[in-house]
């Protein structure tokens, strides 16, 4: 017990002497005049500020700011700047057109290669974007995290809103050459169009919700996710038309199936027809491409499983990131 | 009068994993090493804190206080035990925390006061205030990279200070500025205390928190040991005697003393 006594005393006499000398601090005196009531018009409830990602779309000024924050930090000190999330799809695209149009010659089966091509690596690279940036995006915010009371759950929706803000000029040069092209939109085209927005826009923030919360704890996964996104551009239609694939889901079909089940692979058939199929659609007919355009006539039902089955799956994700974030100050 | 906080039987655990990767791991549960181990933060601790009372809460360092301060503001979620707060709460957990170094002090200020729940017509209506209470001036347009750890403070601190709160947190972080911008920092906090919000203040300058507070809690080992308003006779000084912090130095130490705390603290010295 005097054990007890002596440890106290001998940090007493610390703490005393740094509240002279470091920490030392002025007194002031408290002011004059009775002190006002403050009426507090709200209910008691936990300081835990409420979360979910329907808790972080309430808050957009927020929302707005951490995205021109992530901005700002991505291109710090960088002569290009912005142009960086362009220099890469573009050379991208340079290099799979000459590979695969010229070297494999796919585009003489494929008229419009370019559009065919482009649909695909406009959606791939957002998807990529928003995983890659979601799945560092709590790590790399840790300061904030540890310190603030705020929705976790901002910093993935922030990553994809960032990614959605590279993309979106990509997307609207696409349009613009579709336009210059020659486009006959038609309404079952916009239709999956939309319904291949929306299965990327979910899928891909209920993986970077979850992926988020799981590399606080275990690193490893900001590179598995990386590695695995290097093959996501061969496992999506883009350098080779899908009737290559449905000429492989003959012999293997569940190899085709899996290749199907992707939804980055269900969201790029689905841009594709409206944008690819539309600039091959001259008086109503698609021309140099066989009757559907060669997508799969199942194209829109698996679509919408497919969106049915990301919205739960990004309900599963807000509860295991929910579960996950409990730890996340003591973890980083 | 109506309860600002209210701290429910709280506890907190803190796990440690000593081996972080594959190889580390597996090497330690052969030789049959801990893999990891707890720290029991906060055992048990209660109390309820009225709007408008104003709360020094003091003890040792590794005594609990930033982790019961992190409970209150939200930043972290109790293992056992409910808290809950009412109105906004303004924290100086750590002034400048989320400061994005590349960004100007002016978008860096506008981000804080967002995350301290200000909306941006609230914030561009203080604006000139803030930015007068820092004193940063010209470096406002700097990107905060390059400011002095004192500036790093003084801004944070004043936006802090400047969010309408209903509860106003405040842990040792005013230990950076010079000795004018403390004053000036105290005599806002009593103004905010005059407002009625309530007051949290973490401190271990015994005078500070004497002139500030009304009742006191002392934090040992995790356990709330001393509260001014439940222990019989209870008073802001009787919890600075139980921590030993009032008694006369006796070495090295009283030679370094001077200014206004080391003389309060030896005329509460006397006091006994």
């Amino acid at each position: 017990m005097s054990d007890v006594k002596g440890r106290r005393d001998n940090a007493a006499k610390r703490a005393r002497v740094l509240s002279r000398t470091k920490a030392a601090m002025p007194v002031a005196p408290s002011l004059d005049g009775p002190r006002t009531e403050r009426a507090v018009d709200a209910e008691l409830e936990s300081p835990v500020p409420k979360g979910g990602i329907v808790g972080v779309l309430q808050q957009p000024y927020l929302l707005r700011l951490l995205v021109r924050r992530q901005l700002a930090q991505q291109y710090a000190a960088s002569l290009l700047g912005f142009l960086w999330s362009y220099i890469q799809p573009a050379f991208r695209f340079v290099v799979y057109f000459l590979i695969f149009g010229y070297v494999f010659k796919i585009h003489q089966g494929t008229p419009n290669f370019a559009i065919h091509l482009f649909c695909g690596i406009v959606f791939v690279h957002y998807f990529s974007e928003t995983v890659n940036g979601g799945v560092r995006s709590i790590w790399s915010n840790r300061s904030l995290v540890k310190k603030m009371a705020m929705p976790r759950e901002i910093f993935p929706v922030s990553s994809m809103l960032v990614a959605a803000y590279h993309t979106l000029p990509q997307f609207v040069l696409l349009s613009v050459i579709c336009v210059v092209v020659g486009i006959t939109p038609d309404w079952t085209g916009l239709a999956a169009l939309l319904l291949g927005i929306a299965i990327i826009v979910v899928f891909s923030t209920a993986i970077a919700l979850l992926l988020s919360a799981v590399n606080v704890y275990y690193r490893d996964f900001q590179n598995i996710v990386a590695t695995l996104l290097q093959m996501i551009h061969f496992m999506v239609p883009m350098m080779y038309p899908i009737s290559r694939i449905q000429q492989l889901g003959a012999d293997h079909p569940v190899l085709y199936q899996l290749y199907m089940a992707n939804p980055a692979c269900q969201a790029v058939l689905l841009v594709q027809r409206f944008f690819w199929y539309g600039t091959n659609k001259h008086d109503g007919k698609a021309a140099g491409i066989n009757g559907s355009g060669g997508f799969p006539p199942d194209m829109f039902l698996r679509g919408i499983i497919t969106l049915v089955l990301s919205i739960v799956l990004l309900w599963l994700c807000q509860k295991a990131f929910s579960r996950l974030e409990s730890k996340f100050p003591e973890r980083i | 009068m109506s309860v600002s906080i209210e701290v429910e039987n709280v506890s907190k655990v803190f796990s440690m994993h000593y081996h972080r990767t594959l190889k580390q791991l597996s090497v330690g549960m052969v030789k049959r090493q801990e893999t990891s181990k707890t720290f029991q933060a906060l055992t048990d601790v209660s109390f309820t804190v009225e709007q408008g009372e104003a709360v020094g809460l003091m003890g040792l360092n590794g005594s609990g206080k930033s982790t019961l301060l992190k409970l209150i503001n939200g930043v972290m979620k109790p293992d056992v035990g409910t808290i809950r707060t009412r109105g906004r709460i303004a924290g100086l957990i750590a002034t400048g925390a989320g400061f994005q170094p590349q960004l100007s002090g002016r978008d860096n200020l506008f981000l804080n006061a967002a995350i301290l729940g200000m909306n941006e017509a609230e914030t561009k209506a203080k604006f000139d205030e803030i930015v007068d209470f820092a004193d940063i001036g010209e470096f406002l347009d700097t990107p905060v990279s390059h400011y002095s750890s004192g500036m790093y403070a003084r801004l944070g601190f004043s936006i802090a200070v400047h969010v309408d709160a209903d509860v106003f947190l405040a842990d040792e972080v005013l230990a950076v500025g010079d000795r004018p911008f403390k004053q000036k920092c105290m005599a806002k906090m009593q103004e905010i205390r005059s407002q009625g919000t309530t007051i949290f203040y973490v401190s271990h300058a015994a005078a500070s928190v004497e002139s500030m507070c009304d009742r006191i809690l002392v934090l040992e080992s995790g356990n709330l040991n001393y509260d001014s308003k439940v222990v019989p006779d209870g008073s802001v000084q009787g919890g600075i005697r139980y921590l030993h912090y009032d008694e006369p130095e006796t070495d090295a130490g009283d030679e370094v003393s001077s200014g206004v705390s080391a003389r309060s603290d030896a005329a509460l010295g006397a006091d006994i």
